[in-house]
């Protein structure tokens, strides 16, 4: 069973890169971009297979190491 | 009496430190590799600049899974002076020896150069030997020296007088011109509650002779060799 992890900087938390990317694409040609937060991806691959087992193990390795919750938010999504 | 001064794989001021500590401060030191699991009998330990573990998934993040951190999280908790230097500092603070976190840097650049670092808070084992808010000439290399606390815990270190380490002007005035890195309060470096566990972004090792372009970074091992010398017992 595979469970996919999304963290990004928490809203309240200046994403320095993600502003680089939004100027660079308005500088590109896309002028109605108004804001990019840029974030990690990660593709857990599990050996249970109870999506509810799954969902609470990959968010407590979300919570302990993948993401730092100081700054991070996160949000875990286990594919059926 | 005697540093440790931790080698993670990719650390790169660790013989800096072990430099400063031995031939500039004149005391024993000793390089412990990061599979060690104990301190070798050090009364400092020093977490050194780099990248330790590639600095994979965030800064400092893999190390603290490193053998050693649990003797240095030991010594940290019976009140024993650890300082993380640059890496080190992200080091603490992903291994919960400090409060808070680091962000990429505001301009987004990898920052190298010597600036100046007012030091606020002469009561701490790394800070001992300087006079209050003494301006030392310092010099940072970072891409993620961006501290970040929430609101509460900010005001919470502010009030406990945990910021340690400034960034201001030349003659110690605090000024958004003068932060590298967009750090809240131009904060450079902090202690922890107990005052013994001190993190800095800038590296007081790499100005600690004239011949590199700053003496002044002495002074902060020499307070700790002051500190253990005097069996000072400093709290909050």
């Amino acid at each position: 069973m595979k469970a996919r992890v999304y963290v990004t900087l928490k809203p309240s938390v200046f994403d320095p890169q993600g502003r680089v990317v939004a100027d660079a694409l308005v500088t590109l040609g896309y002028p109605d971009v108004k804001d990019v937060r840029q974030g990690k991806f990660f593709e857990v691959e599990l050996a249970d297979d109870d999506p509810a087992t799954a969902k609470a193990r990959v968010t407590e390795m979300a919570d302990k190491l993948l993401a730092n919750p100081v700054i991070e938010s996160y949000r875990v999504e286990v594919l059926q | 009496m005697k540093f440790a001064v931790v080698v993670f794989p990719g650390s790169n001021s660790d013989y800096d430190a072990f430099y400063a500590a031995s031939r500039v401060v004149g005391e024993q030191a000793e390089l412990v590799w990061h599979k060690d699991t104990d301190l070798k009998g050090a009364d400092v330990v020093i977490l050194p600049g780099g990248f330790a573990h590639g600095d994979y998934l965030r800064t400092g993040a893999i190390a603290r899974f490193s053998p050693i951190m649990a003797a240095v999280k030991a010594f940290a908790d019976r009140g024993g002076p650890v300082l993380g230097i640059c890496n080190g500092f992200q080091v603490l603070l992903e291994a919960g020896l400090l409060p808070g976190a680091m962000v990429r840097n505001d301009r987004v650049k990898f920052v190298s150069k010597i600036v100046p670092v007012r030091v606020d808070q002469t009561d701490t084992p790394f800070t001992v030997a300087c006079s209050s808010k003494q301006v030392l000439q310092l010099p940072i290399a970072h891409g993620e020296g961006n501290y970040y606390a929430p609101p509460d815990q900010l005001e919470q270190l502010e009030a406990n007088r945990q910021v340690i380490f400034r960034y201001t002007n030349p003659a110690g005035e605090v000024g958004s011109e003068w932060n590298p890195n967009g750090s809240l309060n131009s904060i450079a470096g902090i202690c922890n509650r107990q005052r013994n566990v001190v993190g800095l972004m800038p590296h007081p090792e790499r100005a600690s002779e004239l011949a590199l372009g700053s003496a002044d970074g002495r002074v902060v091992l020499a307070s700790a060799v002051r500190s253990v010398m005097d069996g000072v017992r400093l709290h909050a």
